[in-house]
């Protein structure tokens, strides 16, 4: 699955299927920190994600 | 996952409240949190005028949303910086906010360019003035936010700190042992005296990561990017490691912040000392007539300091 990050903007690819926490784990990012959106949805961390799905990790941190 | 409250399917997982919300729930729940933040710390009333201070970010944004829909009387004030591309961009999320959705509230969105009355930019004021950005910034972003409010006539001045940025706050001040500001920290600062606004922070029982679901859920456009000044601040590490222990130990933030508030609570002297002693020794500056401990604030200073560099 297509999955882009932010800070620095940047896209990876991983297999899936896999849950958006176990996502966020691989990546090593931590949950309180960072919302999985699929498309234009917000999902839940139980949430499972797919190969053909398009995922954006935003990071909630805000600075200044 | 399942709402808790409807049982459809959830949005977000609420661990430090052991739910879960479908985008109609959580919605409920975020008013609902900013209603109790405004009433127990007697933020507001319904017939109060409220200046919102928006930056672009989804904080202030989300503050100004949730503050229309439940039916306050909030209009919005943008101080443009000129950081280069930053503040473009930000502006622009602004703009479509007040346009989109507030304009709708009959709100306005007042933008004060600082460039076009001191004539420079904030890193060329910073560089001339040899401190770094982030507490320019902050000083400017008061100083214009506090004259605003007083002049337009506003009762409160809103701010969209939220209860990452307070938690940080504590602990960076714990850390330090900064007690002088220790007392100066709360979702509630009173109008000292004349001069100076009402300032009071509605989110505060609310976390970054409910802030940006809201604006996600709300299709808010915001700036995701930190501005290019803050980076590397202190106040970052903090709230990396705040989040750290929130994910493993749920409720560690809010048990943090608000249990200091609670023990505030029981030492109201602090406070009403703290108002008399700003009484005491607030004057007018002599270049502006903003109120200060000096003889010319820290905004005419920085100014006049940019000045004499920029002549020479
Ligand atoms: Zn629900
Ligand atoms: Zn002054």
């Amino acid at each position: 699955m297509h999955i882009q990050l932010s800070h620095p903007p940047r896209t990876v690819d991983i297999k899936g299927p896999k849950r958006a926490k176990d996502l966020l784990r691989e990546l090593n990012l931590v949950v309180e920190a960072h919302l999985v959106i699929r498309g234009d949805e917000l999902v839940t961390e139980d949430e499972m994600l797919y190969d053909q799905d398009h995922i954006e990790i935003r990071p909630v941190i805000s600075g200044g | 996952m399942n709402c808790t409250k409807c049982k459809m399917k959830a949005a977000i997982k609420l661990p430090r409240h052991h739910a879960a919300f479908c985008k109609s729930c959580f919605t409920h729940f975020t008013h609902d949190q900013v209603v109790k933040a405004v009433k127990s710390q007697q933020m507001f009333r319904k017939e109060d005028r409220i200046l919102v201070a928006v930056s672009g970010g989804k904080d202030s944004l989300a503050l100004w949303d949730i503050l229309l829909k439940l039916g306050y009387r909030s209009d919005a004030l943008y101080v443009n910086l000129g950081i280069a591309g930053y503040s473009h961009r930000s502006l622009d999320k602004v703009r479509s906010y007040a346009d989109k959705t507030a304009a709708g509230y009959g709100a306005t969105l007042h933008i004060h360019t600082v460039e076009q009355e001191e004539g420079a930019g904030i890193r060329e004021l910073s560089m001339l003035v040899h401190r770094p950005t982030c507490s320019t910034c902050g000083t400017i972003k008061r100083y214009q936010f506090n004259r605003a409010a007083i002049e337009k006539q506003y009762d409160v001045m809103a701010t969209g700190h939220n209860l990452d940025d307070e938690a940080a706050r504590l602990l960076g001040n714990v850390l330090h042992w900064q007690e002088e500001y220790l007392e100066k920290q709360g979702p509630t600062l009173p109008a000292s005296l004349d001069g100076f606004a009402k300032k009071v922070k509605p989110l505060y029982r609310l976390t970054e990561r409910e802030l940006a679901a809201y604006a996600i859920l709300h299709g808010i456009d915001y700036i995701v990017d930190e501005c290019p000044m803050a980076q590397g601040a202190r106040t970052l590490l903090y709230k990396e490691v705040l989040n750290r222990l929130e994910t493993e130990s749920p409720g560690t933030k809010q048990n943090f912040y608000w249990g200091f508030l609670e023990k505030q609570k029981v030492k109201p002297s602090v406070r009403s000392t703290m108002a008399e002693r700003d009484q005491a020794c607030l004057h007018p500056c002599s270049t502006c007539g903003q109120p200060t401990t000096a003889d010319v604030c820290s905004y005419c200073k920085l100014m006049a300091k940019a000045k004499t560099h920029s002549m020479s």
